[in-house]
C-alpha cells in the first residue's frame, strides 16, 4: 500500500463498492488516485476488531497484472529480484522490482496461478510504473530476444476484498467448500466463495490470519454482503485504510513511500533476503543485479542506517519525516518513516531509519524532534506486534 | 450531530459558550462534532495552561489523532482560567462528547469575541467544506 497524493488533479476513481461505503457512512479519502474508505466509525475500534475478531476491507485500488506464457516465470526472474520460476503453483511470494541502480520501484506479491500464469499485485500508486517496467523488460537485452510471455493490465478485471482477523477463517468457511485449512499462509487458488468465482489468497497486511479475495467487480458487492452477513455473529466490521495503516505498522510491515523508495535498495531497507542471486533462468542475469551485489557488499562493509522500531515514553506521536536525535547533544541520528498511536500497545509507535550506532534495541538516549520538542523514545526490535 | 443553538462557532471549528456556568465573562471552548469527525480518534491533546493569555485566531494547543496533528486555535482572547483535565486524561472524550464532556478550556474574555458564527451559519459553513 502506498501513500501518495493523487496525480494530476483528475477525479479519483471509485471502486465497485463505492455506493456501499457511502451507505455505511464511510469517511472517504483520496488515496493514490482512488476514492477509498478511510474509516467507517472509530479507526481504533476497527483496528481492535481485526486484532480480536475480524475486519472486512475494500482494497480494490491495488494493481493486478497478469503474465501468461511459457516464459512468464523467466520474464519475472529477469524483471524482479525474486526467484519466481521456482515458485510452486498455488503459492505466493513477497518480492520487489528494482531499477538498474538497485533502487526499489515497488514491493509486490506474486501469485503463481498455473504453470504458465502469474499474477503480480502492485501498489496502486506504482501499478503503472510496474506495468511499464514489465513490458519494457519483455525484451532481454542480453540475448536480444523477447520473452515468450504476455503482460496484461488486469487492474479493471478485479475488485479486491480482504477478510482479516482471528475469526476470518471461520467466517469464510461458511461461504465456501474449499479446503481452507489446506490453504497455507502465502498460498492462493481459485474457487467459489458465496457462489462467485474468486482467487482466494491467504495473505494480508495486518499481522493477523486472513484472506484476500480477488473477484470480478461485478461480484464485489455480492461477496461483500455475503461476508458481512456471515461475519455478523463473530463481530466482523467494515474497516478503512486508516486502521490498515496502524495494523501494518504494528506488524512491522513496510509501506512503499515510507520505508521503501527508489532511493533505497532492498539491502538498505533490511530486506536483502528478497533478492535471490541464485537464479537458474537467464544465466542468473536480472535487472539491477550488479548494483544489488554492490549494495549487499556495502551493507556488510559500511552498514547503512537500519530500520528499527520506536516506542514513545510520552503521548506525542512521531510522524513520517520527523528527525530522530541523540538526547545528549541533539545530533540528528535518523528519520521517522511512519508513526501512529498504537491501539494495541496504547502508546505512540514509529518506524525509523537510525544510524547503526543507535539501532540496537535498548539503546538509550534516543528522542524524536516533534515540532521542536525532543521527546524520548525507546528503540525496539520490529515487529511491535506478533500474533499469538 | 447537530450544532447546539446556544453556542457560537469559529471558522476553525471551535465552539464557544459564554457564561454557561453562570460566570460572567468566562467562555467555555471546545471543538465541534464536525471537526472531531474530520480528525478521527483523538489520542492526545495539548492545552494551554491556567494563567496563559490566548489571542483570538492564534494557536494555543494541539490535537493529535491517528492520522495527523492539528493546531488548536483560540476563538477568543483572554486569560485561561481552567483546562479540562478529563479530556487530557481521556482524549476520546473529544470524539464521544465534543459539545459536553469533551470541552477543552475556559477563558476569561478580555474583549468581546468577534467574527463568530451562529449555529445555523456554522452548519452551512461546515457543510460547504
Amino acid at each position: 500500500m502506498t501513500e501518495s497524493p493523487a496525480g494530476g488533479g483528475a477525479a479519483p476513481r471509485k471502486t465497485a463498492l463505492d455506493a456501499k461505503h457511502r451507505a455505511l457512512g464511510a469517511t472517504m479519502t483520496d488515496f493514490a488516485g482512488w476514492d477509498m474508505p478511510l474509516r467507517y466509525g472509530s479507526e481504533r475500534e476497527e483496528h481492535l476488531a481485526v486484532r480480536s475478531r475480524a475486519g472486512l476491507f475494500d482494497l480494490s485500488h491495488m494493481g493486478e497484472i497478469t503474465l501468461t506464457g511459457p516464459q512468464a516465470g523467466a520474464l519475472l526472474d529477469h524483471a524482479l529480484v525474486g526467484n519466481l520460476s521456482k515458485l510452486a503453483v498455488g503459492r505466493a511470494r513477497y518480492t520487489m522490482i528494482c531499477d538498474a541502480d538497485g533502487g526499489i520501484l515497488d514491493d509486490l506479491i506474486v501469485y503463481r496461478l498455473a504453470d504458465e500464469e502469474y499474477m503480480v499485485v502492485a501498489n496502486a500508486a506504482n501499478a503503472q510504473t510496474v506495468l511499464d517496467a514489465l513490458r519494457e523488460r519483455q525484451d532481454d537485452p542480453a540475448t536480444g530476444e523477447r520473452f515468450g510471455a504476455d503482460v496484461r493490465d488486469d487492474r479493471d478485471a478485479y475488485a479486491l476484498l480482504a477478510v482479516q482477523g482471528p475469526e476470518a477463517v471461520g467466517i469464510l468457511r461458511k461461504l465456501t467448500d474449499m479446503d481452507l485449512d489446506g490453504l497455507k499462509y502465502y498460498a492462493g487458488q481459485r474457487d467459489m466463495v458465496a457462489g462467485r468465482s474468486a482467487l482466494v489468497a491467504r495473505t494480508g497486511y495486518t499481522g493477523e490470519d486472513g484472506f484476500e479475495l480477488f473477484v470480478s467487480p461485478d461480484d464485489a458487492l455480492a461477496v461483500w454482503e455475503a461476508v458481512s452477513a456471515a461475519g455478523a455473529d463473530a463481530g466482523l466490521v467494515p474497516c478503512g485504510l486508516s486502521c490498515r495503516d496502524t495494523l501494518r505498522l504494528e506488524a512491522g510491515m513496510p509501506l512503499y513511500g515510507h520505508e521503501l523508495s527508489t532511493g533505497l535498495t532492498p539491502f538498505d531497507a533490511g530486506l536483502g533476503r528478497v533478492v535471490k542471486f541464485e537464479k537458474e533462468t537467464n544465466e542468473g542475469r536480472f535487472v539491477g543485479r550488479e548494483a544489488l551485489e554492490a549494495a549487499k557488499e556495502r551493507a556488510r562493509s559500511a552498514p547503512p542506517r537500519k530500520l528499527v522500531g520506536l516506542v514513545a515514553t510520552g503521548r506525542r506521536v512521531a510522524r513520517a519525516g520527523y528527525p530522530v536525535v541523540a538526547v545528549a547533544d541533539g545530533t540528528v541520528i535518523g528519520e521517522v518513516t511512519s508513526g501512529a498511536p498504537s491501539p494495541t500497545l496504547g502508546k505512540p509507535i514509529a518506524m525509523a531509519y537510525l544510524d547503526p550506532g543507535y539501532a540496537e534495541a535498548g539503546t538509550e538516549g534516543v528522542a524524536v524532534d516533534i515540532r521542536g520538542s525532543h521527546e524520548p523514545f525507546d528503540v525496539v526490535a520490529l515487529p511491535f506486534y506478533k500474533r499469538g | 450531530m447537530s450544532n447546539p443553538q446556544q453556542l457560537r462557532y469559529s471558522k476553525e471549528h471551535e465552539w464557544l459558550s459564554v457564561g454557561a456556568d453562570g460566570e460572567a465573562g468566562v467562555a467555555t471552548v471546545g471543538i465541534t462534532a464536525h471537526a472531531a469527525d474530520a480528525l478521527g480518534d483523538v489520542v492526545f491533546v495539548q492545552l494551554p495552561e491556567v494563567g496563559d493569555t490566548v489571542t483570538a485566531g492564534e494557536t494555543c494547543g494541539e490535537l493529535e489523532s491517528t492520522k495527523s496533528v492539528s493546531d488548536l486555535y483560540s476563538p477568543a482572547s483572554g486569560e485561561i482560567t481552567e483546562v479540562n483535565q478529563d479530556v487530557v486524561d481521556d482524549p476520546a472524550l473529544v470524539n464521544s462528547a465534543p459539545f459536553e464532556g469533551g470541552w477543552l478550556f475556559k477563558v476569561k474574555l478580555s474583549e468581546e469575541p468577534e467574527d463568530l458564527l451562529t449555529a445555523d451559519e456554522y452548519t452551512a459553513f461546515a457543510n460547504g467544506n
